[in-house]
């Protein structure tokens, strides 16, 4: 009989060999999916893992999708470290897109090329004001973050379908909820030509460097996370638990306002209501997969943007539906959840006890 | 061997079973249990009579806990069999132990604080009795051993004695023929722990066989009739502790006597700490509520709190330490500075270093390494715009180690890896290295094995010779009289007046214990 044991340490191997494992099953888990189905396993497969990095413009749409979760996971990933659950981070990065928006609009034809700069920042002053709401609420009523979070999504969302059915409606759009389109002048840079991968990733990349030292150089990025490894431990050093839910959301509202801010001065150039499709709750399931370490979460970004490039292909290949993303997304969760039991536990072969007195 | 005194005795609902008087109640036979990191015991062996007191002595770590609980069948042994009145019983859990008649009562109660005393004796019953039998069950039973207990009360009403005695009566109610008592002691005042060895005295005559675990030697040899000890899970003697001596009972238990502790005279310098009539609610429901507590340390000398944990004892050491800053200001000075008000690091920066009792989870961050702990209550390796020197850091920790003597796997191994005794060394190393002017422990050796204790209380008295203030709060009072200059005792949240420690007995503590000093209090001052 098979038994779980208790380690007396976390598994540094199994930290790292978790997601992996956790990624196979899901492989193994889609494979079955696709057979029930009733589609060849080997297509399904190549289009979620092998159509994303075909070709250079493949690769250009695998990084365009990443960029965002990524920005918004760094965030999260400082917040779950602090022991703060901002599970909004969408509707941050819904209001980040519409003070971006806020603010392109305002360009004309004269702007100079450097108009994108204020556009990018007022998403990050929209992020921020959104999560500000969620940490005022935790700091002065000690409310839940966790659902205040959550619930600002759906406010955020209805704030943008205002706004784009109503005031900033293109007057010349045929009735249309949309914004007129974007002057070119806020237009985030383009790295290359033929592809539509921005300066964002750079952005995000730098977020990773800078998240990186921060947690493991700092000190107070290392107090920081002592709020959310042992409370107590917190409160006997003297560290702040209300600058720790201060910072953490702040810092997380500033990443996802970033991502939305590039996502509609990037690849959308309007505002329209699709600019949600769920970037940041997938976020989420990137901070876990990565193990909520900025390197890791690059891999996992790119990974959980396959998915989307799949779930997208899958519904034009295979008359499969787009949800075909949301499932492998639940199916890698689930699976890095259960592996992770592997972290605190091992599996060993129990020695069948003969029965005394038998 | 003690096998012939009670084994004859009729006891009610057994006595059909006529038992010759040489076959055990209970019989382990090289028990082994091993756990991820450590063999808890080997081939571990021992025979309980009918009607003996039998003491199992050791230190923490030894294996005693890991061994009653395979008894009980709370943790299931790897090797080695069991009898019970001869025969063989693989005992899957406390519902079977407790239908073979053998009853627990652990260390740590189990009881919920907002239920009556009835309530929660009732929960914990197999048998199907309504709440008003259940009431009148306990009246008997208390009546019949003198336990005073009133079964309406609610739990969180009860002080910490009264509370073991709902776990003693639960136990009772099962009419065990084996009871097994793991540390009853460690939260009784001297006077209650007389009380409960009258009640375990009881018991035996009536032919009730009881497993008493301890470390504390005196107890063993005033109460038990045989004793088995055990060291590093191994048995490593038996014998009759009535005619051992503490030294020789210690020989067993710990191999060696540690050295004595020396502790000389010395005046006492300026005053560091005045705490003068600090009052404070606690936040928790269930907490103590600190009435004008005074209390004063002075350089170079070391205070104690004695008392029953649960009586403010918490609650004042939040207020010291800075966690709890809901206290006038000016109710505690610091070196002349009202701080009442500031948090643990404007009070570190005026000198004030503390040592919480938990260590894993408060003093210390369980999955960190020891020397990014270091980085809670110092800040040598950071430069001044908060950028962490790791090696810096890593260097700062290993002399701590070295220092300290701390058995770990070096700077960089987590706080969990090392055993209770390592990482209050580490603990204790990082806040005496520190130079403070005052150094707040409590609890300084709670679980720990002899030679640790020996090497911090070392520390401590080192410390107060270089000068520094020391206020010790702890449970153990063999230890405050070792190391205190002065001694108070807390009760129901109040501070008692202060006692040289020439002129302190165990009986005088132990009475002032029960919050009994206002009428001494005149003798005394």
């Amino acid at each position: 009989m098979w038994k779980l044991e208790a380690r007396p340490e976390p598994s540094a191997f199994w930290r790292i060999a978790s997601p992996l494992l956790a990624l196979v099953l899901t492989v193994i888990l889609g494979v079955l999916l696709f057979l029930a189905l009733g589609k060849d396993p080997v297509k399904g497969l190549q289009v979620f893992f092998w159509e994303p990095i075909r070709s250079a413009y493949a690769l250009g749409e695998l990084v365009v999708k990443a960029t965002p979760l990524l920005l918004i996971a760094l965030g999260l990933a400082l917040c779950f470290r602090s022991n703060v659950w901002n599970i909004g981070a969408e509707g941050q990065y819904v209001m980040g897109a519409v003070f971006a928006a806020g603010v392109a609009l305002l360009a004309d034809k004269t702007s100079g090329a450097w108009f994108f700069i204020p556009v990018l920042l007022a998403g990050v002053v929209g992020g921020m004001c959104w999560a500000a709401i969620t940490a005022w609420l935790r700091d002065r009523f000690h409310a839940n973050e966790i659902l205040v979070s959550l619930m600002l999504v759906y406010v955020a969302i209805m704030v943008l379908g205002f706004l784009v059915y109503g005031p900033w409606k293109d007057p010349l759009g045929y009735n249309f909820p949309q914004s007129k389109t974007f002057e070119a002048a806020t237009q985030v840079p383009r790295l290359f030509k033929g592809s539509r991968v921005n300066i964002g990733v750079l952005l995000a990349l730098a977020g990773v460097a800078a998240m990186w030292v921060f947690l493991f150089r700092t000190r107070t990025g290392w107090a920081q996370q002592i709020s959310g490894l042992a409370p107590a431990a917190a409160r006997y050093a003297g560290f702040s638990s209300r600058r720790a839910i201060w910072l953490a959301l702040l810092v997380s509202g500033a990443c996802a306002g970033l991502a939305g801010a590039l996502e509609v001065a990037g690849p959308i150039g309007q505002l329209t209501p699709y600019v949600p499709v769920g970037y940041g709750f997938a976020a989420i399931i990137v901070a876990f997969v990565g193990r909520l370490h900025p390197v890791g979460m690059v891999f996992s970004a790119i990974l959980m943007s396959m998915f989307y490039i799949g779930g997208e292909l899958a519904q034009s290949r295979l008359g499969l539906p787009k949800s075909l993303t949301g499932v492998f997304q639940g199916l890698l969760l689930f699976c890095l959840l259960a592996c992770d039991v592997l972290m605190n536990y091992r599996l060993r072969l129990a020695p069948v006890r003969a029965k005394a007195g038998a | 061997m003690n096998q012939n005194s009670y084994s004859g005795l009729p006891s009610d609902e057994f006595s059909s079973s006529a038992r010759p008087s040489n076959t055990a109640l209970l019989e382990l036979r090289n028990i082994s249990k091993r756990y991820p990191a450590v063999l808890a015991n080997d081939r571990v062996s021992l025979q309980v009579m009918p009607g003996q007191i039998h003491a199992i002595l050791g230190e923490n770590g030894a294996g005693k806990s890991t061994l009653m609980k395979i008894i009980y069948g709370a943790v299931q042994l790897d090797q080695g069999d069991i009898r019970f009145d001869g025969k063989p019983v693989h005992i899957r859990n406390p519902q079977q132990a407790r239908a073979l008649g053998i009853s627990m009562v652990f260390q740590h109660f189990s009881l919920f604080d907002t239920l009556s005393v009835a309530q929660n004796v009732w929960l914990g019953l197999d048998k199907s009795l309504s709440l008003a039998e259940v009431s009148r069950h306990i009246r008997d039973k208390a009546a019949a051993y003198g336990l005073d207990l009133e079964p309406d009360r609610p739990v969180h009403t009860l002080s910490v004695g009264e509370m073991q005695r709902v776990e003693i009566i639960r136990a009772l109610l099962c009419e065990p023929r084996l009871l097994i008592l793991d540390e009853p002691t460690s939260v009784l005042t001297p006077q209650a722990v007389d009380k409960l060895f009258a009640v375990l005295r009881q018991l035996v005559a009536e032919g009730c066989s009881i497993l008493y675990i301890s470390h504390k030697l005196h107890e063993i040899r005033a109460l038990c009739t045989h004793c088995t000890v055990l060291r590093g899970g191994k048995v490593t003697g038996e014998c009759d502790p009535r005619e051992q001596s503490n030294a020789s009972l210690s020989q067993m238990m710990i191999g060696s006597e540690p050295a004595a502790l020396v502790h000389s005279e010395r005046t006492p310098g300026q005053l560091v700490l005045d705490v003068s009539q600090l009052s404070l609610t606690s936040p928790d429901p269930f907490g103590t509520r600190l009435s004008a507590v005074d209390v004063q340390v002075h350089a170079g000398e070391i205070v104690g709190i004695a008392g029953v944990s649960g009586n403010g004892q918490r609650e004042l050491l939040y207020a010291l330490s800075g966690e709890d800053t809901r206290a006038a200001s000016d109710s505690i000075r610091l070196g002349g500075l009202a701080v009442g008000k500031q948090g643990p690091l404007q009070r570190r920066a005026l000198g004030l270093h503390f040592v919480p009792d938990e260590r894993l989870g408060r003093g210390a961050v369980p999955s960190l390494s020891l020397a990014h702990n270091l980085l809670l209550t110092r800040s040598e390796a950071v430069s001044g715009s908060g950028w962490i020197n790791m090696s810096a850091l890593s260097v700062q920790a290993q002399a701590i180690i070295a220092k300290y003597q701390v058995k770990a796997g070096g700077p960089q191994a987590p706080a969990q890896s090392l055993s209770g005794g390592n990482l209050q060394k580490f603990i204790v190393g990082r806040e005496v290295d520190a130079k403070p002017k005052l150094l707040i422990v409590s609890q300084p050796t709670w679980g720990l094995d002899v030679g640790a204790a020996a090497q911090i209380r070392a520390a401590l008295v080192a410390l107060r010779d270089a000068g520094c203030a020391v206020l010790v709060v702890s449970e153990e009072l063999d230890e405050l009289f070792e190391l205190c200059d002065r001694m108070h005792v807390m009760a129901q949240g109040c501070l008692s007046p202060s006692l040289a420690r020439s002129q302190a007995t165990v009986e005088k503590i132990g009475s002032w214990m029960s919050g009994l000093w206002s009428d001494t209090e005149t003798r005394v001052s």
